[in-house]
């Protein structure tokens, strides 16, 4: 059993609460850097898969789970991160510059989408980012020359001080150099003013503003912040891909990134990551399904999204607070083992609470 | 009359035709949310589920349209109540947010189902009023266009006399405006609730009844919740008369940019006109204004 008796100021806010935490961590990340060494290229490359969506949900995070605004359409910062990255990449920009431009260009047109976010809030401000990723898809679509239109563009295969970045594993390591910079910056982040003046906007924007919180400022702050994240996992995409066309970036993958930060928990990194890696598990996760169902359903072509269906519709009735919120009871469990009270997470009773008039 | 102005009327009426399905499928979507005040995503899916089901009947079992329209009408009438009585109302009390990934998560299983029950090919069926036309003024009008206009509106009549003149429509405006006082007044508001998600299973069933014919019957129908939802922004959310008149001016946008824009315009108009509206003003046309609670 652990107990946080904290001695001195700064270890309320420390980076991790529990000096156990760094060993758990660090044993995490060495199992991360042996797998290659390991593993198969194809399940590199997978895994490789499963980092990128790690860094698009923690973009998404940061603005649903931390600043409490809803995105249906963050795919559109995705393609912009990728086409952007492509776009520079093929000009001849090193990939060292692109990368971080990519993510600019990104967070550019987040702080356009975030200027709406000032006036709508809720399910409106869900439907105005819906309604622009189906715009930035059909432009994209449109837009031949940057883009190649619905033909597609190629992405180039650049190389770091000469070491290609083709070959599989080399792209794991910068992936996993990338997730793990995103997630100490947000880490970090979060934990300073400006990440509880986020956290203020999203429980109450009435009083952070009368605490002093700039809530307009912040909303688009947050907004440009996310989109610039998301699209760096853009960039990264785009050579998990090789070759861009507009139906990569649907409203199928922002309804996925959605799913990952509702499944994995709101308002939690680690809830970020544990969404994402069950997101990308749930096909492999279907396949084997597959093997165990009679042949006349596993033919079926709509199991996959039924699943996917399923599975967030149980957590959004049982488990609202997502796989970060079961972690955190298995932890107490374990933890306090016999003295474990369920009521210690029990919600109280929930009344109809009218959002009409926020 | 000039070759301008008659194209003009064509698309006039075209967009009149579509405009009216997009206002059956917004009329049913502001029914739940004024109701419950969860935005339903899972409308269009139910509307597929519609269009699949009434093509299994017609084309496969060969039973007659008007046979199927009432079938298919009461079948998506029970299964939204269950949808509701189930599952929905088990969110009731939570943020806003857990209503749009709850419906979005009965989406995503609805369109699995029918995938997997109709298969993914695309379909079509015929009405008693496919292939024939009138001409008026040097305008074609398809009969089921004109079918089309003639139920949306009916409807739309029925559910105002409905909800002015009946007990029970009254009973769901006291509800949808105060759940609790509506409830300690003897209204029994979960009944209600799930009895307005059958009405607007019922919506959705005509409205997919009708729309498939003129598409064809495929999953993809579902996208066109999208333009209900630019259509309720624009008439003003949660007002009924709104969205009808926010369905038949998106489909006139649309039909307009499709000719007098450039290409790839008719696509996006919709959802420009949503973003434009929420930006601009975000009460819609027939909306009414809401101070900000603290």
């Amino acid at each position: 059993m652990r107990f946080d008796y904290h001695t001195r100021y700064r270890q309320g806010f420390a980076l991790l609460k529990h000096p156990a935490d760094w060993v758990n961590y660090g044993v995490l990340l060495a199992a991360l850097l042996v797998v290659p060494l390991v593993a198969s290229n194809y399940f590199v490359g997978e895994l490789s898969y499963v980092l990128i969506l790690c860094v698009a949900s923690l973009g998404l995070m940061t603005l649903s789970g931390f600043t409490g605004q809803i995105s249906l359409g963050h795919a559109s910062f995705v393609a912009i991160g990728a086409y952007g990255h492509a776009w520079l990449l093929a000009h001849g920009v090193p990939f060292i510059l692109a990368l971080p431009l990519a993510a600019l260009i990104s967070a550019g047109a987040g702080l356009v989408v975030g200027i709406p976010a000032i006036r709508v809030s809720g399910l409106y401000l869900a439907m105005v980012t819906l309604a622009f990723s189906i715009v930035v898809e059909q432009v994209i679509g449109m837009w031949r020359g940057v883009t190649g239109g619905f033909m597609g563009m190629l992405v180039e295969t650049p190389s770091i001080a000469g070491i290609s970045l083709g070959s599989p594993k080399v792209f794991y390591y910068l992936c996993l150099l990338v997730v793990v910079l995103v997630l100490l910056a947000l880490a970090n982040l979060l934990r300073s003013g400006i990440g509880r003046a986020f956290t203020g906007v999203r429980d109450s924007e009435a009083a952070a503003y009368a605490l002093g919180i700039e809530v307009k400022r912040m909303k688009v702050g947050a907004f440009g912040l996310s989109a610039g994240i998301t699209g760096l996992a853009g960039a990264l995409m785009a050579h998990h891909i090789g070759y861009l066309t507009p139906d990569a970036f649907t409203l199928l993958l922002s309804l996925d990134l959605v799913l990952m930060v509702v499944i994995g928990g709101m308002g939690s990194l680690r809830g970020a990551i544990l969404g994402a890696v069950l997101i990308s598990m749930l096909p492999n996760g279907v396949a084997l399904l597959k093997d165990v169902l009679p042949q006349s359903m596993a033919r079926q072509s709509g199991l996959e999204i039924f699943v996917a269906g399923a599975v967030l519709a149980f957590f959004v009735l049982f488990e609202p607070t997502g796989l970060n919120g079961r972690w955190m009871k298995i932890r107490a469990l374990l933890e306090n083992f016999p003295l474990y009270r369920r009521d210690t997470f029990r919600r109280q009773k929930a009344y109809m609470k009218s959002e009409r008039n926020r | 009359m000039s070759p301008a102005l008659e194209l003009f009327a064509q698309l006039t009426v075209n967009g009149i035709a579509v405009g009216a399905i997009y206002a059956l499928v917004a009329m049913g979507v502001v029914l739940i949310h004024k109701a419950t005040e969860v935005l339903n995503f899972a409308h269009g899916d139910l509307l597929v589920l519609s269009a699949f089901s009434a093509w299994a009947l017609i084309a496969g079992a060969g039973m007659p349209f008007w046979l199927v329209l009432p079938l298919v009408a009461a079948g998506l009438g029970v299964l939204a109540y269950g949808m509701d009585a189930l599952i929905v109302r088990r969110i009731a009390g939570q943020p806003q947010f857990a209503g749009v990934m709850l419906t979005i998560a009965l989406a995503f299983m609805l369109r699995g189902l029918v995938q997997m029950i109709f298969g993914t090919d695309s379909q079509s069926y015929d009405t008693p009023w496919t292939g024939g036309s009138v001409q008026l003024f040097g305008v074609t009008i398809a009969d089921l266009s004109l079918v089309i206009m003639a139920v949306v509106f009916l409807i739309a009549a029925l559910l105002w006399v409905f909800f002015r003149k009946t007990r029970l429509g009254i009973a769901m405006q006291a509800a949808s405006q105060n759940q609790l006082a509506a409830h300690l007044n003897g209204v029994r508001v979960k009944r209600l609730n799930s009895l307005v998600w059958a009405l607007a299973g019922v919506t959705a069933a005509i409205a997919g009844i009708f729309l498939a014919p003129l598409t064809l019957v495929d999953t993809a129908l579902w996208l066109i919740t999208l333009k209900a939802l630019a259509a309720i922004v624009l008439g003003g959310f949660g007002s009924l008369p709104g969205a009808v008149l926010g369905g038949i001016l998106i489909g006139l946008i649309e039909q307009y940019a499709g000719v007098y824009l450039p290409d790839g315009f008719k696509d996006i108009a919709a959802y420009l006109v949503l973003i434009v509206v929420l930006i601009l003003k975000p009460n819609g046309l027939m909306g009414d204004a809401h101070g900000r609670r603290v």
